[in-house]
């Protein structure tokens, strides 16, 4: 009687081995790659000071910037949306804050807050007009990265005569909000480091005896958060299989009671939340905003995305494999510098890399599958 | 651009860091100069450059460049909030640092830079505003085509206040792109029909603009003075539709930090004072030499 346990069970309910399971997930390529880049640099460039204190504090905060942007364009294109507008945001919300905390002379909390609300209302308006029109939103953010590129030119030519606007690390002294986005934690561990000899230490001038690397800046902290973040919205809530189901199939999963409209705006709003993460944590470290600042981050952050495993038609992807390739991303832009490869060969291997996370990708994807 | 040292068995290294996106020609000069000053000297250089002109980005590139423990970064000031931190960390870690290009005397000493090796922006500008005037010039057009940069707008400041007259809407953001240019220059002469002197900021925005005033036939009849050469603007001052090119001389700004660099650290000694690459006049009597290599060493 007890010999034949399977009848018992679901027959929706499949055994699936360990192995199949493991290659069936998106990040697999990520990982992949994440091993290969390291392995490669190790190699190639052990002893330029790519691995000490200084340099994996500069390929960290060059990857962290590509994670937070691809946090947010991940989670979209699995709704199956794109955004184009990401790098002109930054610029825009950069911007932004200049203008309310320097020029208008605002406590800078209310310029960073203002600043949110302006950007994701732009997000929700992206989004707002992508699922009312029904147009591509390749061509809805295209739009919306010039309309916000000139206004970010503009703007600052209007009222100040400049593109380049400083004095914003001073306007942020003694404000509460902003060492959020432009402060340092753990400086009294790195201190420790320095003063060890773990870490090198400065041998001249008004920063002598302090370590070369002093705290992990908050750009990094925001990176790990909105990581942690997008990966529990997308695998352990409710909301997290109405983006996968918006994706995969808007129609089908409108008749399952999913409201996919509201899904999509609400990437898109995250989206240009994490644009203007960025941003803050940019004009803050560096007091100064630009009007050519975030040119072509968009596309910087479709690639970590897709090196990451997502597809580019929606439905299917995840966080970790976005930070995953955006930590390839960053490791290997940086990383070709200090193997001393001539800059403007970076694209070449950038796209080769690409190329081949691609090709990784579809074949896993369609081997564990079976669709072709 | 890698020449390896070889003979003085002292492998020094030095990076030179611009502000410039790879779409600018300009900077070839650069990347000539400062090859041909590594292989003279026998150092290693390498030119280092944010693809976009992303000021951001080229923070991140000197603080990679720092990592890397090179002798001397040579490197432009064109935003000081931005780029200073990331400078001052390089001088305090006891890597020599030459600001080439952009930047004032002030900013250099603040950074804790050696010397400024460049043409300082606004009194090459005033040089240019005083010759025009001198010229009979009342009113003239900026076509600036570096927007972003502030650094670069001085020179139109500098030409305002040499002719004497508010800058006001003489400048124009042209853009980056040669047709685009072109049109702007052409619906800006037209509406301004009373207008003396163009002067353009580059070759970038030179090249088109010479088409413009060809093709308006204004050719010779209006005053056009530009800012660094090329083919096309030496040309230009050939057959008369440019009346003078200022030369800044980016040759020496990429050549001489290398050579200052290297004897400094080789025998100790460095040159006083910040060194003035330009303003050169560069006019129809003196163009032998710089056409033969306009747009490589000149």
């Amino acid at each position: 009687m007890a010999d034949t346990p399977q009848a018992v069970l679901d027959e929706r309910l499949k055994e699936i081995s360990p192995l199949r399971r493991a290659l069936i997930r998106p990040e697999l390529g990520g990982i992949i790659g994440t091993i290969a880049v390291f392995t490669f640099f190790a190699l190639l460039a052990y002893d330029s000071g790519m691995f000490n204190a200084q340099g994996v504090m500069n390929w960290s905060t060059v990857s962290a910037q590509f994670m937070i942007i691809a946090v947010g364009a991940c989670l979209l294109m699995i709704a199956g949306e794109f955004d184009l507008s990401v790098g002109s945001m930054i610029g825009f919300a950069g911007m932004m804050i200049a203008i309310f905390g320097v020029t208008l002379g605002w406590p800078m909390w209310i310029a960073i807050l203002i600043t949110f609300a302006i950007c994701t209302a732009f997000g929700a308006l992206n989004g707002y007009i992508v699922v009312r029109t029904g147009l591509p939103s390749f061509i809805v953010t295209l739009a919306t990265l010039f309309i916000l590129r000139g206004f970010t030119i503009f703007i600052p030519q209007t009222v100040e005569r400049k593109t380049i606007i400083g004095g914003i690390r001073e306007a942020a002294e003694g404000d509460w909000l902003a060492p959020v986005f432009g402060g340092k934690i753990l400086t009294g561990l790195f201190q420790w480091f320095g003063d060890i000899g773990l870490i090198d230490t400065f041998t001249r001038g008004n920063r002598e005896g302090q370590p070369v690397v002093d705290g992990i800046p908050m750009l990094i902290v925001w990176a790990i958060v909105l990581i942690v973040f997008g990966h529990l919205l997308l695998t352990r809530t409710r909301f997290g299989n109405w983006i996968f189901a918006a994706g995969g199939d808007a129609q089908a999963a409108r008749y399952a009671g999913v409201p996919v409209n509201t899904v999509k705006i609400a990437m898109f709003m995250f989206t240009a939340f994490c644009a203007t993460v960025f941003a803050v944590c940019q004009v803050m470290e560096f007091g100064s905003a630009g009007a050519d600042r975030g040119l072509l981050k968009e596309f910087e952050a479709i690639i970590a995305v897709v090196i990451g495993g997502a597809l580019l038609t929606g439905g299917y992807g995840s966080v970790i494999g976005a930070a995953l390739g955006a930590l390839i991303f960053g490791v290997v832009q940086q990383g070709l510098f200090f193997a001393n490869v001539e800059s403007s060969l970076f694209r070449v291997f950038l796209g080769v890399i690409l190329l081949l996370a691609v090709i990784l990708n579809t074949y896993i994807r369609r081997l564990i599958t079976g669709e072709r | 651009m890698v020449a390896v040292a070889d003979g003085h068995g002292d492998d020094l290294k030095y990076i030179l860091v611009s502000h410039a996106p790879d779409s600018d020609s300009w900077w070839n000069t650069i990347k000539n100069g400062i090859a041909l000053a590594g292989e003279q000297m026998d150092v290693s250089v390498e030119y280092r450059n944010p693809p976009t002109g992303d000021l951001a980005d080229m923070a991140r590139i000197i603080e990679q460049a720092a990592a890397s423990q090179p002798d001397g970064i040579i490197t432009t000031l064109a935003d000081f909030d931005v780029l200073s931190g990331p400078i001052r960390a390089a001088v305090d870690q006891g890597i020599d640092v030459i600001i080439m290009n952009s930047g004032t005397p002030e900013q250099v000493r603040d950074v804790g830079a050696l010397m400024f090796v460049g043409q300082p922006e606004y009194d090459a500008g005033l040089a240019a505003g005083l010759r025009a005037k001198g010229d009979g010039v009342g009113s003239f057009v900026c076509v600036n085509h570096v927007i972003s940069n502030t650094v670069v707008a001085e020179r139109c400041r500098g030409f305002a206040d040499g002719l004497g007259v508010e800058l006001g809407d003489s400048m124009i953001d042209s853009g980056q792109d040669p047709a685009e240019i072109k049109n702007r220059v052409t619906a800006y002469l037209t509406a301004n029909p009373e207008t003396d002197a163009i002067l353009t900021l580059g070759p970038t925005s030179a090249d088109p603009t010479i088409l413009a005033v060809k093709d308006m036939g204004l050719d010779g009849d209006i005053y056009f003075g530009t800012f660094d050469l090329g083919t096309e603007i030496v040309n230009g001052i050939k057959d008369g539709t440019i009346n003078w090119g200022i030369d800044q001389q980016p040759f020496l700004q990429a050549y001489l930090p290398v050579v200052v660099l290297t004897n400094y650290d080789r025998y100790g000694v460095l040159p006083g004072n910040n060194i003035n690459s330009g303003p050169g006049f560069v006019t129809k009597d003196a163009l032998g030499k710089v056409e033969e290599f306009a747009g490589e060493f000149r």
